[in-house]
């Protein structure tokens, strides 16, 4: 292995320590007499008139807090004028949709609550550039003292007045004492991508599973623990269930006998269909409505087997006994009522549809049937 | 007695060195918690078990479990829960309103006034949602898009509650980690311990006591100190409007919202005095919270006693005035009916014993004010009780008039609040500072520069040898 090189230590700032307030505001003006930009005074807790020293303008930060306060009283109050007057209005206690006396509390606390956080926010995370642990002064005694009873300054690099010993000079003639040179860590020039480190994987990978395990417990076991799980089990028979209470321990009854289903209407001509032929007439005219729910129902119960143009040629074809054709000469010259009767009864391995087509329904595709016959089967005279 | 005016009272007492604030302040960090710790935490969490035990019970069989029944639908939930967000509003008065009126004393007690707004916050949080029977589907309380394709009414003072509080709860504790930031930057600096560096790291999110920071900080506070003042005056006026808004006798009065938050501060100047006591005395912060300070405290009581003890006679006043006769029976009934002793409780230790601390002598005896800060707490809690059980046994239909008896779970859910609030506040002295770091030292004296700079002409004086900052 070659060997490490280790890497020219890189000045990040120098700082003096001083110990009474009155030190580090004079210390403030005159490194601003001097001309230093790029420099600050670190103290435990905020020392009076420091601001000026250093001549930092008015923080900005009141104007974040403006801007996201006026964000949320707009967005409070639009919200409420939207679900209350737009989306779900509702009249209560008499009051207008819109009742802006009412809606003022709610407006305050949005207003309240988002200026706070985001003035928060935006001071620490964007005005600081917090959370960062990796700052060169970290670590220092420099910081151990400022951070207990001690007033710093420190003088950065990148100052472009910034000379070695004239700041160390300037540090030692205002009264300073513990002048030290910080310099960057190594682990904070080199930062290296952690993104792809197996630990971190891991740890995503640990998250991952740890989360849907829970969410997968809480929806499928932790909901359904008592007293309250969302009515899942209640007393009463579910279908197709088994009854203790009746000696043939079906839970669904069979209707008395002579029940008749509600809007139940008897076929006078069943096995009959000579009969359905020579009464029965369609008492739809092809209209454009008519027309397009004969089309729907056909689609859905005829053409599987039937095919789209009733050709017989389904695709279903070769698993099924082949159904014939309607456009044979015979099934153009039935009557309305026997494609009807057949419809109800079925024919050889064809079942009845009565249960699932209603009897207008049956009309109906009727007269689109007709409609795919003639269309099939059309003359020249029909172009004219 | 003579006192000399021109002096101002020193806010910390006995003139200690900036590093010795460090000292005493994190000593309770410092040290492995004492016997005593461990007793008044097994209390606590024994009470708190009670509560857990009471509120098991009623997540099992139901409300039922309570004494409350028609026409009493409210009665010790909502009791405890107005209970505790008013002892969340000392806290917030301390750290905000004071420190827009520039009441430096507020420095030493804050931090504590503010842990305990969210703990007692949180404590009050529980009521509302156990109170509604199901608190697992409390979140159709806000507003989101849901299957049901209907939004919540934003005209209900229910809703405004469950706005105020939350608001409350995440401002106070937003305000409360902003002022801990610098200290916990302090404390990260002073630890030894490994595991204890690394979490006061996290949480100071790297804070270097930059001036240039300092100077945005000091804005974002004020305009915190700024939002959460017209904020915790509008909680407790929300929390009103849950009774001033409906239309019972006893409860459909305008005077509700200044009064409910003076009797929010006093309750929770109370509790801070009461907690302070005992923390001053256990930690060695006498010096810091001074015996000034706790009477000044007793002095804010005795104000919004007062103006306690001025509502309760004006709602007498307006019911007679109004000749509204269901009015005037109420308040009849409260002070004469089956409820009396409950009136008259509160009475007496809101409005009379109060009045003691017109005595200096009274308003500085540590046993004392003690023994009149839990009067006050006790007196606090009736009134609440007086409001609404006495409105709701006997409203407009005599017919359906009922007492209101707690069960015992009832009783155990009050205990298992207080329960709750007293361990969060042992685990807040163990784990975190309870005076700020950063604001005591910045009111001791000679912590700040010693004269006003204007522009050429400079004095400096290095000549004072009394000040604070003295590292011999």
């Amino acid at each position: 292995m070659p060997d490490k090189i280790i890497p020219e230590k890189i000045l990040y700032s120098v700082t003096g320590i001083f110990d009474h307030p009155d030190e580090i505001i004079n210390a403030a003006e005159q490194a601003e007499k001097a001309g230093y930009k790029k420099y600050d005074i670190n103290t435990s807790y905020p020392v009076h008139g420091m601001s000026t020293a250093m001549r930092i303008g008015p923080s900005k930060l009141s104007y974040i807090a403006l801007v996201f306060g006026l964000s949320g009283t707009t967005l409070a109050l639009l919200f409420m004028w939207y679900v209350s007057s737009w989306d779900y209005p509702m009249v209560i206690g008499g009051k207008p949709y819109f009742s802006l006396p009412a809606f003022i509390p709610i407006t305050f606390e949005v207003t309240v609550l988002l200026a706070s956080i985001m003035t928060v926010v935006a001071m620490l995370f964007i005005f600081f550039k917090l959370p960062n642990n990796s700052h060169p002064l970290h670590d220092t005694d420099y910081m151990k003292m400022v951070s207990s009873d001690r007033f710093g300054i420190s003088i950065q690099a990148s100052d472009p007045l910034f000379d070695e010993v004239k700041v160390k000079d300037f540090l030692q003639n205002l009264g300073a004492h513990h002048i030290t040179p910080i310099y960057f860590d190594e682990s904070e020039i080199s930062v290296k991508n952690t993104v792809f480190e197996p630990k971190f994987i891991g740890f995503l990978l640990a998250v991952f599973f740890a989360t849907a395990g829970f969410t997968y417990f809480s929806l499928n076991y932790i909901l359904a623990w008592g007293p309250f799980n969302w009515m899942w089990n209640q007393h009463k028979l579910n279908p197709q269930k088994r009854s203790e209470l009746f000696s043939d321990g079906f839970g669904m009854r069979m209707p008395v006998e002579g029940t008749v289903a509600r809007g139940y209407m008897p076929y006078l001509y069943k096995g009959n269909q000579a009969a359905a032929s020579k009464y029965m007439i369609n008492p739809l005219l092809p209209t454009k409505e008519v027309l397009s729910m004969g089309q729907q129902k056909f689609v859905t119960f005829c053409s599987p087997c039937h095919g789209y143009l009733a050709k017989g040629d389904s695709r279903l074809r070769g698993q099924f006994p082949n159904p014939p054709s309607l456009h044979s000469e015979k099934v153009r010259n039935y009557q309305d009522g026997d494609i009807y009767h057949i419809i109800t009864e079925g024919q050889n391995t064809m079942p009845s549809y009565a249960k699932q087509i209603t009897r207008e329904e049956r009309w109906a595709i009727i007269l689109y049937l007709r409609a795919l016959q003639r269309s099939q089967n059309a003359k020249e005279t029909d172009i004219k | 007695m003579s006192f000399d005016y021109s002096k101002e009272i020193p806010i910390i007492e006995g003139g200690p060195k900036l590093a010795d604030i460090d000292d005493v302040i994190a000593r309770p960090l410092d040290t492995r918690p004492d016997r005593k710790f461990y007793i008044a935490l097994s209390i606590t969490l024994t009470m708190l078990a009670i509560g857990a035990v009471s509120l098991g019970l009623t997540f099992y069989y139901g409300i039922g479990m309570w004494g409350n029944n028609q026409p009493n639908g409210w009665a010790f939930d909502i009791t405890n829960f107005v209970f505790w967000i008013g002892i969340g509003h000392a806290g917030t008065l301390i750290s905000a309103i004071l420190f827009l009126l520039r009441q430096k004393w507020r420095n030493g007690i804050s931090r504590f006034a503010e842990g305990m707004t969210i703990f007692a916050v949180m404590t009050a949080g529980i009521f509302p949602l156990i109170h509604v029977g199901r608190p697992w589907l409390a979140a159709y309380l806000f507003p989101y898009p849901n299957e049901h394709g209907i939004w919540i009414n934003f005209i209900s003072p229910l809703i405004w509650d469950v706005f105020a509080v939350s608001t409350y709860f995440t401002v106070s504790l937003i305000f409360w980690y902003v002022g801990l930031i610098p200290d916990l930057a302090t404390l990260r600096d002073r630890t030894a311990g490994k595991i204890k560096k690394i979490l006061y790291s996290i949480f100071s999110l790297g804070w270097r006591h930059s001036n240039r920071h300092w100077h945005h900080y000091e804005m974002v506070y004020l305009v915190l100190a700024g939002f959460a003042t017209p904020l915790v005056l509008s909680v407790h006026t929300i929390v009103s409007f849950d009774f001033a808004v409906s239309v019972l006798p006893g409860w459909h009065t305008t005077i509700f919202p200044p009064y409910f938050v003076a009797g929010a501060v006093f309750s929770g100047f109370a509790m801070v005095q009461n907690v302070l006591i005992f923390v001053r005395k256990i930690f060695n912060f006498e010096h810091i919270i001074t015996i000034n300070t706790l009477e000044r405290m007793n002095k804010v009581i005795i104000l919004t006693g007062s103006m306690v003890g001025y509502a309760y006679a004006m709602e007498f006043f307006t019911a007679w005035y109004s000749g509204n006769p269901a009015e005037q029976f109420v308040f009849i009934n409260r002070a004469f009916g089956p409820y009396a002793w409950a009136y008259w409780t509160m009475v007496s230790c809101n409005v009379i014993f109060p009045q003691l601390f017109w005595f200096r002598k009274i308003r500085r005896t540590i046993p004392y004010m003690l023994i009149i800060g839990i009067l006050v707490n006790v007196g606090m809690w009736f009134e609440r009780f007086v409001i609404i059980v006495t409105s709701l046994s006997r409203d407009y239909l005599p017919s359906s008039w009922r007492m209101f008896y707690p069960t015992l779970t009832d009783l155990g859910i009050l205990t298992g609040s207080f329960g709750l609030f007293f361990t969060l506040l042992l685990l807040f002295i163990k784990t975190l500072p309870v005076v700020s770091i950063s604001e005591v030292k910045s009111v001791l004296e000679g912590a700040q520069p010693s004269h006003l700079h204007n522009g050429s002409e400079e004095v400096i004086s290095h000549s004072s040898n009394d000040s604070g900052v003295n590292h011999a």
